[in-house]
């Protein structure tokens, strides 16, 4: 973790222990986790003890104590996605990737989580891709989705090997 | 831009607004919600922008891309001024037609056209659309006024005249009398009258206080706050300007959800360029008023919109709720007297100061004024954002606002209010929209969720979606909603998985009751009103399960099996390649069939079938 960044996070808020979750979300945001040595510098800077941050970073559901995949796929899985069918998109990603939700694929490429409502329920099922919104999905679309992702994650390694 | 200085400055800049945008003869506007965008919107909103300056057309045609136009499920949506030609399903392709043919020419592209789906027959303008023709949009209307992105658009049609009235004139006392005169009540979810709770704040002891504007919209099934605050965030910026007034706080909160990074983004522009027009900061408007705002953002935690939670969470900490016998009217954010409301609460205070309270109490029933938005969503034909007076029947929202049961099969319930809400039966639905009707029935208005239930939904698996819910975001604080709803859902999946017995039925009733009477906060308290209001309305479907032990929906995943029918299979092999548990076994050109044991239950393959040849038994 780059310390700069994290300097910059910091800056104007320390030793203000009421911008605890405000710095969590902006380490969160920049590093996609939140790290045991993240919260240690942030109970030292904001002096709120090393105990109550881990008690909110891990109270949040925004916040990730584990590093993530390249590809963030989030699955809603509020009432109008629900009755819609969320459950099948659940059971396909699940399958697919061989992970349950809030866990990272071995291979780093993939994480999937679900949210309780993204708030575009009439587009339902919604399904995000690193924070771009996919509407009215199926299982099959899921599965293309996740393919595509994949194929784009092995081309460039593809052409290296090429140019070896 | 040089800050405005008093109210005739920012009459003249309305002005000299208005007069600068003479020069347009078209307006082409374009929704840029959430929900359009995932449709690509911004792609239609540039190709737009390309094809105008392409053909220097910048100065006469008024491009803005807005905040949601309701009607989600149509986007990405264009509407063309004058004429109010309304088109859907646009796509970026089409923008070099739409500027040639409708803009310049004003002829019709029937392509683009919405087509209603109970007569066939395509409409031409927005007005004649029945979803939107049966609403009353006062809040709603103003979203395609603006583009949420410039104050400029919020003061050229009217926008903090009701502050500057407000400033110039009416004492905190008359204001106050004037929200309460509106019968306004909060529409985040408890529904009290807003003007005793303003009242409370504003004689509470102490100098320092706090106005709070609560866009943690965690219910799942409603998004009319992130609509709202995306769309449209200057009117709820002068909406907590007026609360500030009227109470005496000089610092406000807006804290939003971190699931709507696009209102998020929104209320960060607003509130900066507030700021920089000088209707935020020292002296506002020439006056002794000062006041300042400032984004909070959510950490995900359902209970954060229970608002001694989310005031903890303003402050840092874990968002946890405490008792409230002494309200946070009195004792709130950092201890001080606070103010807090939900976006759509804020937003109608503006038209209530500007227009009277009269006006804003002329619409609506005894009790409930004014007009909601409600979040119609589910099996549905029209879903989207509907905004109508309140006393409306839930049979005019679900069957003249969203045209009916969406697959032709019959509506079997509503379900109001989210996790804190309760589920009615079709036979119900010609109850009024009211806050105190819609408790009576067993559910609630809520923050204003409504999803749609046909046949194919079982009522059991629906509360115990709430269940699980609840019990993954309750906070743990007290016993009665960390055990109470562990047990319930407890018991709710023995009767969904085959293991019911007659006796649990009347045990999840009895827990449900101690649940509403005993836990800590309102989030708890309402916990047991899924399971309550499906027992009361639904319980043949409860004693199926538990007696037959079978699921009349075929939903749920234990009582249920899945087999091809042979004679409708055509051995496409779709089911085969979709199935990611390899249970479909079958040869090319051989009629496929189901692996009992591999089998999970997922209904993948059914959903993938085009010949409707996977069975559910």
């Amino acid at each position: 973790m780059s310390f700069q960044v994290l300097d910059s996070i910091l800056e104007g808020r320390r030793s203000q222990p009421h911008q605890l979750i405000e710095v969590l979300q902006d380490i969160q945001e920049q590093y996609g986790y939140i790290s045991e040595g993240a919260m240690k510098t942030v109970s030292n800077e904001l002096g709120v003890p090393l105990m109550e941050v881990y008690r909110v970073a891990s109270f949040y559901k925004a916040f990730s104590l584990k590093p993530r995949g390249k590809n963030v796929l989030t699955l809603c899985t509020g009432t109008a996605c629900h009755v819609r069918g969320a459950k099948l998109l659940l059971n396909q990603v699940a399958g697919q990737l061989g992970v349950d939700s809030g866990e990272m694929t071995p291979d780093g490429l993939f994480t999937f989580e679900n949210v309780n409502c993204v708030g575009a329920c009439a587009i339902g099922p919604v399904v995000t891709e690193n924070g771009k919104y996919h509407h009215h999905m199926n299982p099959g679309k899921l599965r293309r989705l996740i393919e595509s992702l994949r194929k784009t994650e092995e081309e460039p390694s593809h052409a290296k090997d090429q140019k070896r | 831009m040089p800050k405005i200085k008093n109210v005739k400055e920012l009459q003249s800049v309305r002005n000299k607004l208005l007069n600068d945008r003479k020069k347009f003869t078209a307006t082409l506007t374009v929704c840029g919600g959430t929900g359009c965008r995932a449709s690509r919107s911004r792609a239609v909103i540039d190709a737009l922008r390309k094809e105008l300056s392409g053909q220097g057309l910048e100065e006469k045609v008024y491009l803005r891309a807005t905040g949601c136009h309701g009607f989600c499920e149509q986007g990405p949506i264009a509407v063309i001024e004058p004429g109010n030609i309304f088109y859907c399903h646009v796509s970026p392709d089409d923008a070099r037609e739409i500027i040639a043919k409708t803009v310049l020419q004003h002829k019709i592209i029937k392509r683009l056209l919405y087509i209603d789906p109970v007569t066939g027959k395509s409409i031409r303008t927005e007005a004649q659309i029945p979803f939107y023709r049966a609403q009353d949009r006062q809040l709603l209307s103003q979203n395609k006024q603006v583009d949420p992105r410039s104050i400029e658009d919020y003061i050229a049609t009217g926008g903090y005249t009701a502050l500057a009235k407000t400033l110039s004139g009416i004492l905190p006392d008359k204001v106050i009398h004037e929200v309460k005169a509106s019968g306004l009540r909060g529409r985040g979810g408890g529904g009290f009258p807003t003007g005793r709770k303003w009242a409370e704040c504003r004689e509470a002891p102490g100098d320092e206080k706090y106005v709070i504007c609560n866009a943690d919209e965690g219910d799942p099934g409603a998004y009319m706050d992130r609509c709202v605050l995306e769309g449209n965030p200057h009117l709820v910026l002068e909406g907590m300007m007026i609360g500030a007034w009227a109470v005496g706080a000089r610092q406000g909160y807006i804290y939003v959800r971190k699931e709507y990074p696009l209102a998020l983004e929104h209320a960060r522009i607003a509130v900066q360029q507030a700021k920089a027009f000088g209707l935020l900061g020292e002296n506002i408007l020439g006056t002794s008023f000062s006041f300042d705002v400032e984004i909070a953002r959510g950490g995900g935690a359902f209970v954060c919109g229970e608002s001694t939670a989310l005031m903890a969470s303003i402050e840092g900490k874990v968002g946890e709720p405490r008792p409230k016998d002494v309200h946070t009217v009195i004792d709130g954010l950092w201890h001080k007297p606070t103010l807090l409301n939900n976006v759509e609460t804020w937003a109608n205070v503006p038209a209530i100061l500007l227009n009277g309270s009269a006006r804003f109490a002329a619409k609506g029933s005894k009790d409930s004024k004014g007009t909601k938005i409600i979040a119609l969503t589910g099996k549905v034909k029209n879903t989207g954002l509907v905004e109508v007076a309140m006393g409306t029947s839930l049979y005019t929202v679900v069957f003249d606002i969203g045209g009916g049961a969406a697959n032709g099969k019959p509506v079997k319930a509503i379900q109001t209010g989210g996790p804190s809400g309760g589920c009615l039966p079709a036979d119900k639905f010609d109850i009024p929209l009211d806050f105190d009707v819609l408790a009576e029935a067993g559910s609630m208005i809520g923050s204003g969720g409504m999803v749609v239930m046909d046949e194919d939904t079982c009522m059991v698996d629906v509360a115990k979606y709430f269940l699980t819910f609840l019990q993954d975001e309750s906070c743990g604080k007290c016993v009665p909603c960390r055990l109470g709803v562990d047990r319930m859902l407890e018991i709710i999946t023995d009767i969904t998985e085959g293991r019911g017995k007659p006796e649990q039925i009347g045990l999840l009733e009895e827990l449900g009751q101690t649940v509403s009477q005993t836990a800590l906060c309102g989030l708890g308290k309402t916990a047991a009103n899924p399971v309550l209001s499906t027992l009361r309305y639904f319980r043949e479907e409860y004693e199926t399960h538990v007696n037959q032990k079978q699921c009349p929906a075929g939903v749920c995943q234990r009582l249920i099996t899945y087999a091809i029918d042979p004679e409708k299979c055509t051995c496409c092999g779709v089911c085969r390649l979709a199935c990611p548990h390899q249970a479909v076994r079958g040869e090319k050109k051989q009629i496929h069939a189901i692996d009992p044991v591999q089998c999970q239950k997922c209904g993948i393959c059914k959903s993938e079938c085009k010949f409707d040849a996977i069975q559910v038994n």
